[in-house]
């Protein structure tokens, strides 16, 4: 963990399907629900609340905010590794990111909880 | 090390179509990046009742339809460019005939998926 965040020990393959399977995840969901509010161009309150309420729903969707903050993490990572070349500002801007994205995972959880 | 000549003025170098669909790529994953907070915003904001009838309302302006529209574009793009990465992965459009097919589709069907969530925003 402590070396994945400074960024010297990523794993290339396991890093490679991560994106791969993230990227499958966050596409086929995220088509999913365009589809559903196309479908719905009346949506009302009620509904669009009781479909966050079903429990496979609620499923899917931590799915889907844990494939964002995998797949974000690591194509900002290479982003970093690739641009920032001091050690240090990379360290520290690693941190940041993580820092931000379990913030916003905390985040998901905590919006899918009070529904 | 060896004196050779390094150009890395990016004006001077000239960028094949496979070259701009990466980079674009690269650019607009970044910018959804940066977008996740306000996607977390506004579905926290959607799943309340005042917040729903409000963000309604608010996409109902013809000002706020068009950041959202442009805030979509670089969510189509990925997509789109990220659909062609995996085919990639299959070997689907690996040549470098196909490289420069499947990337002039990628701005082709970008740019379609783009207009068609205009129409639909309107």
């Amino acid at each position: 963990m402590v070396k994945s965040v400074l960024g010297v020990h990523h794993q290339g393959l396991r890093d490679w399907a991560f994106q791969r399977i993230s990227a499958i995840i966050l596409a086929l969901y995220s088509i999913g629900l365009l589809a559903y509010l196309f479908f719905h161009p009346d949506l009302s309150y009620l509904e669009w609340r009781y479909l966050f309420s079903l429990t496979w729903m609620k499923i899917i969707t931590i799915f889907f905010i844990l494939s964002l903050m995998f797949h974000a993490w690591i194509g900002v990572w290479t982003v970093f590794t690739d641009y920032v070349k001091p050690y240090i500002i990379r360290s520290i801007l690693n941190i940041i990111v993580l820092l931000s994205l379990g913030a916003c995972f905390i985040w998901g959880i905590l919006i899918l909880w009070s529904v | 090390m060896q004196q050779r000549p390094v150009n890395l003025n990016l004006f001077t170098i000239r960028f094949p179509i496979p070259a701009i669909v990466s980079i674009l790529h690269r650019i607009s994953g970044v910018v959804l990046f940066l977008l996740i907070p306000c996607i977390f915003w506004g579905f926290d904001f959607s799943l309340t009742e005042y917040g729903f009838d409000h963000l309604q309302e608010l996409l109902s302006n013809v000002y706020v339809k068009f950041i959202v529209w442009a805030l979509l574009i670089p969510f189509c793009y990925h997509l789109i460019a990220g659909i062609r990465h995996l085919l990639m992965d299959i070997h689907i459009g690996e040549s470098l005939k196909g490289g420069r097919l499947g990337a002039g589709l990628t701005l082709i069907f970008s740019l379609l998926l783009i207009i068609l969530m205009g129409i639909w925003l309107w």
